[in-house]
């Protein structure tokens, strides 16, 4: 199948396919993820969608907003339900007992969803090297039960298992980088991208599906609820997190990392912080060090990043 | 509401129709309203490509139309995105039933 173009005026007469009717919150940054991954791409595509938000605002007794096959089965085996899928099509197809329409496969999560509690049957699904992608739509908690911590909530937030108070000032630890460890898995396609770079997320989508095997993407998604920030905010937030290298747009193809987006000029951590209350303890004089420690977190790995950027390296001599 | 019994739902809890969320109207959410200026759109959809709730309506030749208010939810978002023409925005949020 030829790649669409990636022209607004053309994507907008296609049609949509996730529907209006959904009841995600207002301003939610997780419908305008799914959608833009939808119309990436003409090829048909069968989603499994982990518990979350995103699962129960889409589909609510006889009410979706999918327009493709879509499966809920729990919260912890998006995964494991969308591989299964994925062997059967490929098995009926081998049988004669179905025609091959290049039907491409997804698994939605959120990062409680997905960076922990469907972390090894995504870990399982990617080493046996289904072909299917995983988009993990990363709000930063488990938002959809009342903003309860994940190893994908940033440094210093506050959320109710971990509220800012006398007793600790919000989050302790540092976010796990799961696009590296999915990346470690040895998968052809890992990626990361933001809302807000509509364009870079969808050549990203575009790519993955045109690679043979497991995939997986990374897709910050604003949720004023639980950031405690407006409801017009989520691809300001989702920009500023990109511009301050909060949430680098990169992609490893085979092992080969690429910086797909670098910041004419790297913004402040704060800018990102500050419109959000989850961090509004951060910036009490007493706190102060948190938010220097936060802006060495994500200064260290971004180093890291332009370390490997293959751009970089190869304009380096040859060593030995 | 007709009450529903089980001898009549599709087995397996099965939606059988696509997009039936459609049918669900969240229009009635909104406290704000966003409000299309014409003569500041310069037509750059990005208030189309943004909006959580596919409420930015698009003509068959691909040119910006007028909101869904059906759906619409009033968040804001293609309001602050909306770069509109000179530093004019091409659109505002006004209060609801206002
Ligand atoms: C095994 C299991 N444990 C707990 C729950 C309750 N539960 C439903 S949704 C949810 C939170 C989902 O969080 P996340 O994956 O981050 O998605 P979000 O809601 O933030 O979009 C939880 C804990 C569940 N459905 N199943
Ligand atoms: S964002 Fe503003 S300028 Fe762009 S199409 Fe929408 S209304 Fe017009
Ligand atoms: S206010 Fe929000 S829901 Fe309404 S059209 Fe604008 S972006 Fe869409």
């Amino acid at each position: 199948m030829t790649t669409k173009p990636l022209k607004l005026k053309e994507l907008a007469k296609g049609e949509d396919r996730f529907a209006h009717g959904h009841r995600m919150c207002a301003g939610c940054g997780a419908p305008i993820v799914v959608k833009q991954v939808l119309m990436a791409t003409d090829y048909p595509i069968i989603a499994s969608n982990a518990t979350g938000c995103l699962e129960v605002s889409s589909c609510i007794q006889q009410f979706t907003a999918w327009k493709i096959p879509w499966i809920h089965s729990a919260f912890e085996n998006a995964a494991a339900t969308i591989s299964g899928v994925e062997a059967m099509y490929k098995s009926l197809v081998k049988q004669g007992k179905l025609e091959d329409k290049q039907v491409k496969f997804i698994a939605f999560g959120g990062d409680g969803g997905t960076y922990d509690i469907g972390f090894q049957s995504l870990s399982g699904a990617m080493e046996r090297g289904h072909d299917m992608m995983y988009i993990c739509y990363d709000n930063g908690a488990y938002m959809n039960t009342g903003i309860q911590r994940s190893s994908a909530t940033p440094f210093g937030a506050d959320t109710t298992t971990c509220p800012a108070g006398d007793v600790i000032p919000g989050k302790p630890q540092q976010r796990k980088d799961l696009t590296r460890i999915m990346a470690a898995h040895g998968i052809p396609y890992v990626a990361q991208a933001s809302p807000a770079h509509w364009m870079d997320l969808m050549k990203k989508v575009q790519k993955a599906f045109e690679i043979k095997g497991p995939k997986f993407m990374n897709i910050i998604s604003p949720c004023n609820r639980g950031w405690r920030s407006r409801t017009d905010d989520a691809i300001m937030l989702s920009r500023l997190a990109v511009d301050t290298c909060y949430w680098p747009l990169y992609e490893i193809e085979n092992g080969v990392t690429k910086i797909t987006y670098k910041p004419k000029e790297k913004k402040a951590l704060i800018d990102f912080l500050k419109p959000q209350g989850r961090f509004k303890h951060m910036f009490a004089k007493e706190n102060e060090w948190m938010l220097k420690q936060a802006q060495e977190q994500v200064d260290a790995q971004w180093e890291r990043l332009l370390k490997e950027d293959s751009a970089v390296r190869e304009e380096k001599p040859a060593e030995g | 509401m007709s009450k529903k019994f089980w001898e009549t739902l599709p087995q397996g809890s099965v939606v059988l129709e696509a997009g039936s969320s459609a049918k669900f109207k969240t229009g009635g959410w909104r406290s704000m309203k966003p409000k299309w200026i014409e003569e500041n759109c310069i037509q750059c959809l990005f208030c189309w490509m943004y909006c959580p709730d596919m409420s930015v309506k698009v003509t068959a030749e691909g040119k910006r139309a007028e909101f869904n208010y059906d759906y619409c939810k009033g968040c804001g978002i293609c309001a602050l995105e909306c770069p509109g023409k000179k530093g004019n925005k091409a659109i505002v949020m006004e209060e609801e039933g206002k």
